[in-house]
């Protein structure tokens, strides 16, 4: 609890003092992850054995939340390279998303069908 | 208000959705409800991100939003439940080379971008993106049991090597901090970290596949977290930290049920113990039965727990197993099923199977809740489990499987093993309780078995 909590405190400061960098402050940043990991923590505990299989393709799915870096990346016109590289991106990043939640809700509509 | 700010107020809509939707999954009920929630929240981040100012040029991203909900709407379609595994292990292969390639794309940005601070996260991306890639597709190969991939390949000096390429790549990341925009250190970073994703999960196998998969699906969300730290991006952050999150989570469980830390999975390499007992010596009250006998145990039994393993899934038994449990019940008796943490070939992988052939969940017990139940159980039906109900796990302290928590079979007034041979599990030890005296040995093929008994039952 202690130890969570100081790590929360020194991303405060860091947020403060660091320098702006795309747009979001590191330090900022860095509180953003650090509390996000925490909610993480708290709600996936929550999540019952019986759907461990679901929560893995469906956090999957969010996991390919990259394409919004891919679609900046593939659209921002830099150089060829980089819309290449962006383009690619997208494709993976869309595979992931779109086969992750597709197969979790094929999945979570068998635990349905018969949970009455 | 400015495009900026609802640009950044949709990515916090999108968060939320993200959590609101693995909430649900906290139970069956409200599950598909927050997958569709989950999936909402991308389709805002999206269409938030195409309003972004930097993006001006829309074919290639229309081309690659098609082509990629296309061929994950066909993975996701045609994927057999069996297979679940290899498909969430290709997906978090793609997430981690999205995030590389992401990372990649951003270096070459004109002019170049004042990479400060992000440097380390722009490296960190290659690393974690990299591994998490080929570390991935190496267990897709070795779960589709593809010839090749059956066993690791073999070299000496596997650690030092390891630890070596780990050092290389830091190395290079400290040079490509130094000079942020080198674009050479970026891909030599990626070169390397390609190299010890595959060296990593190379001499990892069998048993050890689902802990492997759950921490791989963490990389793929530190990748992105990582990716999010490169571009200043919140979103990316906070869904990459809660996939990270629930990741190590799952990996720590998986670890907890066989008894073994995460390096010892990871690094170790399972052997028997030098004086584990021996095969003909243990096996030699094994008592074999009929489909005829093992039903006239049913006709007099009011509770029958069965205990699936992944052999059921490769023998493709779990629709007879469902139709058994169907006979069991309309005769009055209640079956339960008996489900350890590591069945299966990832986490909760016997739950989705048993779904799968509509078992109701509510018959799908865990271990610390069956446990307690098997001394009041008539008959325990095993069905291609064998390392998970080893009594030696508990008696023999030098058993490679020791401490590992066992479903207690063996406490139920009789046992009845279906199995085509006494051949040893994963761990490649004797089970005792094949020669326990209320142990039944039914040597046979799963399904075969199963059909068997059905077919006696209704005699």
């Amino acid at each position: 609890m202690t130890d969570w909590m100081g790590l929360i405190l020194f991303a405060e400061q860091a947020a403060s003092a660091s320098d702006k960098v795309s747009g979001l402050p590191l330090g900022l940043a860095i509180t953003i992850f650090v509390l996000a990991v925490f909610v993480g923590f708290e709600i996936i505990t929550k999540v019952p054995p019986t759907l461990h299989t679901p929560l893995m393709s469906g956090s999957n799915a969010i996991s390919g939340i990259t394409v919004v870096g891919a679609i900046i990346a593939a659209g921002a016109g830099h150089s060829l390279w980089a819309t290449i590289l962006g383009t690619l991106a997208v494709v993976l990043a869309t595979i992931n998303v779109v086969g992750g939640f597709l197969v979790t809700n094929r999945m979570l509509n068998m635990f349905r069908r018969k949970s009455n | 208000m400015d495009k900026a700010s609802v640009i950044e107020l949709l990515y916090l809509l999108a968060s939320v959705c993200f959590i609101m939707g693995i909430r649900g999954l906290t139970h069956p009920r409200t599950a598909v409800r927050g997958n569709a929630i989950g999936a909402l929240g991308m389709l805002i981040a999206v269409v938030a991100t195409l309003l972004h100012q930097d993006v001006i040029e829309f074919t290639w991203i229309i081309v690659g939003l098609v082509v990629g909900s296309l061929i994950g709407a066909v993975l996701a379609v045609r994927v057999r439940m069996t297979a679940m595994p290899q498909m969430v292990a290709l997906l978090n292969g793609f997430g981690g080379a999205a995030s590389v390639l992401v990372a990649g794309a951003e270096l070459l940005r004109e002019p170049p971008p004042p990479l400060g601070d992000v440097a380390v996260a722009t490296y960190a991306s290659a690393v974690i993106g990299s591994v998490t890639f080929w570390g991935s597709l190496l267990a897709f190969a070795k779960l589709e049991e593809y010839k090749a991939f059956r066993k690791p390949i073999r070299y000496p000096y596997l650690q030092p090597i390891n630890a070596l390429l780990g050092l290389g790549a830091l190395a290079l990341t400290v040079w490509g901090v130094m000079e942020p925009n080198s674009i050479a250190a970026y891909w030599l970073v990626v070169l390397i970290a390609s190299v010890l994703g595959v060296t990593l999960v190379n001499p990892i196998g069998g048993a050890d596949m689902p802990v492997v998969i759950a921490l791989l699906n963490s990389y793929s969300g530190l990748a992105a977290a990582a990716t999010g730290f490169v571009l200043g991006n919140s979103v990316l952050i906070i869904s990459g930290s809660l996939v990270g999150a629930s990741g190590i989570i799952l990996t720590n469980i998986m670890c907890k049920a066989m008894n073994r830390s995460m390096t010892n999975v990871l690094f170790g390499v399972l052997q028997p113990g030098e004086d584990a007992p021996k095969q003909d010596e243990v096996y030699k009250t094994v008592k074999s039965a009929s489909a005829e006998e093992v039903a006239m145990l049913f006709d007099s039994a009011s509770r029958v727990v069965i205990v699936p393993g992944y052999g059921m899934a490769v023998a493709q038994a779990q629709h007879a197993v469902r139709d058994m449990y169907h006979l069991l019940e309309s005769r009055g008796i209640e079956v339960l099923f008996a489900i350890h943490p590591v069945a299966g070939r990832m986490p909760g992988h016997m739950n989705v199977l048993l779904a799968e052939a509509e078992i109701p969940y509510d018959k799908l017990k865990e271990m610390d809740e069956i446990n307690p139940v098997f001394a009041e159980t008539d008959v325990a039906v095993v069905l291609g489990a064998n390392d998970v109900i080893n009594p030696l796990a508990k008696t023999d302290p030098q058993s490679p499987i020791a401490g590992m928590p066992i479903l207690e079979v063996g406490k139920a007034r009789t046992v009845v093993v279906i199995k085509r041979s006494l051949s040893p599990g994963f761990a490649q030890i004797p089970n005792p309780l094949f020669a326990a005296e209320n142990t039944l040995m039914f040597f046979a093929d799963g399904k075969k078995a199963v059909l068997d008994l059905i077919a006696a039952l209704k005699e």
